[in-house]
């Protein structure tokens, strides 16, 4: 008796341990983070490096507000194109599709978030980018925000569409019974009873999914062409053509100056990373408050 | 829930203890490296000190190195400090050996006729095109406003009516810094220049760009890229090593007078076979 007792209560601390390591982790790498970042903080000033538009880091100038509009714009475009697409899987997986096909789909779909994001740039590369640099618009040389959404539409598309998958099976038969025993179609069911009820699910999903195009690096230098001019509609009478101008994105940043960087140069790019880092607990704590608000009818 | 709050209480203390030990360390370090430099400079006697250029720092760090390992009896300390002041404390005498990764001005040479100079290693950088691009030859000052945005279309040079593609590389990058300094008179190319992060990379983004220009250290020049005849001078090994072309420089070693000693004794290591692999495996052009 006295034994079970022991183990049982020594088994609850040792998993809070874990629990406190892993978090511990997340800790310090964010306080040595900050840490590195602070000269670059004095150098230029919070406010200028976030609003400034100029980026020569060894001459001083610390401005990345147009990575943070290019990280955005990217992911923004990732969104458009792939969530329309992740739902469209999730749905015909979880509510139409017979079981032959769905065995074939499902893991086909799991198999693209197994593929290295290395692989999605190299395509995006050598495919995508002369793709879009035929399209006639001067000022076009294909490596363009454009590129760097498609290739993450791909990306996130796995993420979403399980998530939501699962999201939508997790409703309870009974709805979808009741439903359909109003009269309703199987399409009036889908989209008027089960999407409202997975709601917080598939929020969960689109969120992730905003996180993991935000925090994609190794495709998105090889296509987005890593400018550090602010993006700009390349047709001014067309703002949609924003999509092709070259653009920096955070992680981008990071990854193609610190091989060579010292100094304050070194330290700004710890500081995008800190931006970065509090771009993702924004959007991520944003998620958990839809996720309650949606909870609550 | 109690022992729970007093569980993180206690991971509070001992994250705020990492923490401060990471940074303790952190700050003294410095201060050794200073005093390890400062002793050598003081006595020349079986040791031999070098500062300078930050480009030539790095490839005569790892000479030293080989040098050390090969003459177990002799110190040799490399500091940077940049190429003027290579040339400054090697003629005030604080180091033996000073390096800059120009020549010695005129002006040094006036107000310290004695220095000699040694070019130890070619420092070379390509201007290239995709293959297929019909422009074979630019003039030293287009090649200037391409990369500024100031020239925007081939066909403004003699090529195809398409809009430049420029590449170029990161802030940091040694290959950049060359360039900027050579080529483009100690400007930054152009916002909206394409950036890739290594020679691998240029390659890659030229060959498969048609209407990009980008610029690679020579040792990263095969036929996928195109190189450009600057002024009617072809980037080649041979034209970097007689001074016709345009984008390259010598790093140079500077004694005051003839080298004598130590000093003489490392400028033989480094001229050496085995001094000269370095040299190249650094990416420079070996001299001998």
């Amino acid at each position: 008796m006295q034994i079970r007792r022991v183990v049982d209560r020594s088994m609850t601390y040792l998993l809070l341990f874990f629990a406190l390591v892993s978090i511990l982790i997340v800790f310090l790498i964010g306080i040595f983070t900050i840490r590195e970042s602070l000269e670059a903080w004095n150098e230029v000033g919070l406010l200028n490096f976030l609003i400034g538009t100029s980026w020569h880091p060894t001459q001083g100038e610390l401005g990345i507000l147009q990575m943070i509009i290019g990280s955005i714009l990217a992911t923004f475009g990732s969104l458009v194109l792939g969530v329309p697409l992740a739902f469209g899987c999730a749905i015909f997986l979880a509510e139409i599709a017979p079981q032959g096909i769905q065995r074939v789909l499902r893991p086909a779909i799991q198999l693209l978030a197994g593929i290295p994001s290395v692989v999605f740039g190299l395509f995006g590369l050598v495919v995508l980018v002369p793709a879009i640099r035929k399209i006639q618009i001067y000022g076009n040389s294909g490596f363009s925000i454009l590129a760097a959404s498609i290739v993450l539409a791909v990306m996130i598309l796995p993420t979403i569409a399980s998530i939501t998958e699962d999201a939508i099976r997790a409703v309870p038969r009974s709805y979808k019974e009741g439903s359909l025993a109003l009269g309703a179609t199987h399409w009036q069911t889908i989209v008027n009873v089960i999407l409202p009820a997975a709601r917080p699910g598939i929020v969960a999903a689109v969120i992730l999914g905003v996180g993991r195009a935000l925090g994609e690096t190794m495709a998105m230098i090889m296509v987005i062409g890593n400018s550090v001019a602010m993006p700009r509609a390349l047709d001014p009478a067309n703002p949609l053509t924003i999509f092709l101008s070259q653009a920096r994105t955070l992680t981008g940043n990071v990854a193609v100056e610190i091989s060579y960087a010292t100094g304050v140069h070194e330290s700004g790019l710890f500081a995008t990373g800190v931006v970065l880092f509090v771009l993702i607990m924004l959007v991520n704590s944003g998620a958990r408050a839809l996720i309650r608000a949606g909870g609550n009818h | 829930m109690r022992h729970l709050k007093v569980l993180i209480g206690i991971l509070m203390v001992v994250l705020l203890a990492v923490a401060a030990c990471n940074t303790a360390p952190a700050e003294t370090e410095p201060t050794v490296e200073v005093a390890a430099e400062e002793a050598p400079a003081e006595e020349t006697s079986g040791s031999l000190s070098i500062a300078g250029s930050t480009t030539v720092q790095p490839v005569a760090e790892l000479l030293a190195e080989a040098f050390m390992a090969a003459n177990p009896g002799i110190e040799v300390t490399v500091a940077g400090g940049g190429s003027s002041t290579g040339v400054k404390s090697v003629a005030e005498g604080q180091v033996n050996i000073g390096m800059a990764s120009r020549e010695i001005k005129d002006s040094e040479m006036t107000d310290w006729p004695d220095l000699v100079p040694y070019a130890i290693a070619k420092d070379g950088v390509a201007v290239v095109v995709h293959p297929d691009n019909p422009v074979a030859e630019l003039t030293a000052e287009q090649v200037m406003k391409i990369f500024l945005g100031e020239i925007t279309n081939w066909s403004e040079v003699g090529g195809n009516d398409e809009m430049i593609t420029v590449v170029s590389r990161e802030e940091g990058s040694g290959t950049r810094g060359t360039f900027d300094e050579l080529a483009l008179d100690e400007n930054v190319p152009t916002e909206f220049a394409v950036i890739v992060s290594s020679n691998g990379n240029m390659v890659t983004t030229v060959s498969t760009t048609p209407n990009a220009i980008g610029y690679i250290s020579f040792g990263y020049m095969d036929e996928t890229t195109k190189g450009i005849v600057i002024d009617g001078v072809a980037p080649t090994v041979e034209n970097v090593l007689n001074g016709s072309y345009g984008i390259s420089r010598s790093l140079n070693m500077i004694t005051v007078k003839e080298a004598e000693g130590l000093a003489k004794v490392f400028l033989e290591f480094v001229f050496s076979a085995e001094g000269q692999a370095i040299v190249e495996e650094e990416g420079f052009i070996a001299v001998k």
